[in-house]
């Protein structure tokens, strides 16, 4: 019994610092960390947790099976992914948010679940459950060989884009003036706006940078699952919900490094777990998240511990 | 005066729940199972409103506690010479053992709130956003363990030869059940002081109030309760596990927000209200004829047509279609007789 738990427990460390496993479990935190910059930015300035996240990923994700279906070039469809996501991001800031911002969260959050629902409807009636598929990168799947160690194509270039976006996101957060509005507003929106901020600019700034990183990550997704269907980044906008709260939801830094921990555990769990057990995944990742918040309720990259609020 | 008042409050959705069941007994048999269903609904709802809306505390995770009750009754519920077919790795006390009607209802009811309370032991000491995440956590957790666990249950399979004994009397009477439930609980000493914890945690903490105990206790009515519905929908319909997650938990938080959190009439209102919707536009789809028009929605364009009539509800009156607030005829008669209202100033 010992000597079968002790191999198991022995192959699980093996699998789980196999190089070809930490560099995919790497690539797949790189893009979970940019859904929860999306996540966490648009919650630090409107105080909103935006659930229809993921369908905006679904929605650029159909925009690239569209036009790989009609053999369009890759740059057509990239643009076209770009295009139906922001516009769709400034639809929903426009109908949605922007009626509700002085509301409180759990308003808010439902709100979200319905625009969530109403866009997977939608692409339900429109591509039906099977859904489409996104070809046109697939190259990216090559894999090159470094050192011995097979690396794909896209997890390379997942990390990397992963890395210029955070640069030119953390450039436009600290040395330009709608930055400096949007990182105020963070700290406290109504003293911002008595300080000449104006709420509508800075609200619609953060739901298009969000809606631009959704376009970003629905390609780098596509590449990796080209079947698109109308319930496709739901079970990942899910699991970067849990990270950015693990992470701490308040502060984007701590939230970013919470959507990336939890795609790396994920993916480190998902390349380790012995195959029999490799279906419970989601459990020993939940399991993970709730343990977390046990001891750390405010976030495990944060400063403060247990705040209670004061009178 | 008071209790006039406190009689009104279970008095109003009572007598909605009711006039359902009433309505659902007046139509065709096939348009009766929207009525069964919008029932099952209320049950859910109003289970759901005890802890979400006496709390003020977000909950994703009573969809579990009633998973957990679809399970319990269902797999106790088949007729043993069934289950082979279906569920052929059941542990073998619960393949040789079968129950009746009643009592696998209580036992959903009864593992659900046991559930609740193990679950809550640790989660209840979280507030805002942790406690909403971990919740949803637990109910990643119960999907993906009732999803592959073939031991306790037909995994990805539909429980099939369910008894389907929930029937339009049953429903109500079921609703009737969980609203005294919660219209009791709400009245008593515990429900009070949750309810303070909510308007002031502060203040309430001040005057001696354990924010956590009355959390748990609610958690746990609450999955007690959750726990019973979902033993009322398996004897309703054959469903498998799909249909016990995500989408219920959106749509049942829905129906409540929708209706107003804070009240059980809201939770009621809501439930009734989003149901009827629902029904009505899935009865659109198949072609329908309104004063002299047939109106006929492309199939599938349901969910559409009522997640914007949700949105929609949500940005004209954000605190629900009852403002969270007991049903009461004050604001009626203050209408019909404002100089009376003067003359007690």
């Amino acid at each position: 019994m010992t000597d079968v738990l002790a191999s198991t427990l022995g192959d699980f460390v093996r699998d789980a610092v196999d190089a070809q496993v930490q560099i995919d479990a790497i690539g797949l935190g790189a893009v979970f960390a940019l859904m929860a910059v999306g996540i966490g930015l648009v919650f630090g300035v409107m105080r909103l947790v935006n659930f229809a996240y993921g369908q905006l990923i679904m929605a650029g994700a159909f925009a690239l099976a569209f036009a790989s279906e009609r053999d369009w070039p890759v740059w057509v469809g990239i643009a076209l992914c770009f295009a139906v996501v922001l516009s769709i991001s400034g639809a929903m800031e426009l109908a949605v948010f922007r009626p509700l911002r002085t509301q409180s969260a759990a308003v808010m959050l439902i709100a979200t679940f319905a625009v969530s629902f109403l866009l997977q409807s939608i692409a339900l009636l429109w591509f039906g459950p099977l859904g489409k598929t996104a070809t046109s990168l697939v190259q990216l799947q090559r894999p090159v060989s470094v050192a011995g160690v097979e690396i794909r194509k896209v997890t390379i270039v997942e990390i990397a884009v992963a890395v210029v976006c955070l640069v030119v996101l953390t450039l436009l957060l600290n040395r330009t003036s709608i930055g400096l509005y949007m990182r105020a507003a963070a700290m406290d929106f109504s003293t911002a706006r008595l300080l000449g901020v104006r709420a509508n600019l800075v609200s619609g700034a953060a739901v298009l940078i969000a809606g631009a990183l959704a376009a970003v990550v629905a390609v780098m997704l596509t590449v990796q699952f080209p079947t698109v269907t109308p319930t496709y980044a739901l079970q990942e906008t899910i699991l970067v919900l849990a990270g950015v709260v693990v992470g701490g939801m308040t502060r984007l830094v701590p939230a970013t490094l919470g959507g990336f921990l939890i795609g790396y555990v994920s993916g480190v769990l998902g390349g380790a777990l012995p195959s029999d057990w490799s279906q419970y995944l989601p459990s020993f990742v939940f399991g993970l998240v709730i343990l977390v918040l046990l001891l750390r309720p405010d976030g495990l990259f944060t400063r403060s511990r247990g705040l209670v609020e004061r009178v | 005066m008071r209790s006039m008042r406190a009689f009104g409050q279970l008095l109003a959705p009572v007598a909605l729940v009711v006039a359902a069941g009433f309505l659902g007994a007046a139509v065709s048999v096939t348009n009766q199972i929207y009525f069964v269903s919008a029932l099952i609904n209320v049950a859910t709802v109003v289970a759901i409103y005890v802890f979400v809306g006496n709390s003020g505390v977000l909950s994703f995770g009573h969809i579990s506690f009633f998973a957990v009750g679809v399970w319990a009754a269902g797999v106790l519920s088949v007729p043993e010479q069934e289950k082979p077919a279906t569920m052929p790795y059941l542990w073998d006390f619960l393949g040789s053992t079968t129950v009746g009607n009643i009592p696998s209802l209580l036992i959903a009811a009864a593992v659900g709130g046991v559930f609740a309370l193990l679950v809550g032991l640790p989660l209840m000491r979280l507030s805002g956003l942790a406690a909403g995440i971990a919740t949803f956590a637990v109910l990643g957790i119960t999907n993906n363990i009732l999803r592959y666990y073939e031991k306790i249950g037909p995994g990805l399979n539909t429980f099939s030869s369910v008894p389907e004994t929930t029937d339009l009397t049953q429903a109500t009477a079921g609703a009737l059940l969980v609203i005294a439930g919660a219209f009791a609980y709400q009245r008593s000493r515990l429900g009070r002081q949750l309810r303070a914890t909510r308007e002031d945690p502060a203040a309430a903490r001040a005057v001696g109030v354990s924010i956590y105990r009355q959390r748990l206790a609610a958690f746990a009515l609450s999955g007690f309760l959750a726990g019973f519905a979902g033993g009322l929908y398996i004897h309703f319909i054959p469903i498998n596990v799909d249909a016990v997650y995500l989408d219920l938990t959106f749509i049942t938080l829905a129906m409540l927000v929708i209706g107003g959190t804070t009240s059980l009439w809201g939770a009621v209102v809501g439930a009734l209200f989003v149901s009827g919707l629902d029904s009505l536009v899935g009865e659109m789809e198949d072609g329908m004829t309104v004063l002299g028009r047939t109106i006929d929605l492309p199939n599938g364009s349901r969910i559409v047509v009522v997640s914007a009539i949700m949105a929609l509800v949500l940005i004209v009156r954000p605190s629900g279609l009852t403002g969270g607030r007991e049903f009461s005829l004050a604001p009626l008669t203050r209408r019909l007789r404002p100089a009376a209202r003067e003359a007690t100033r």
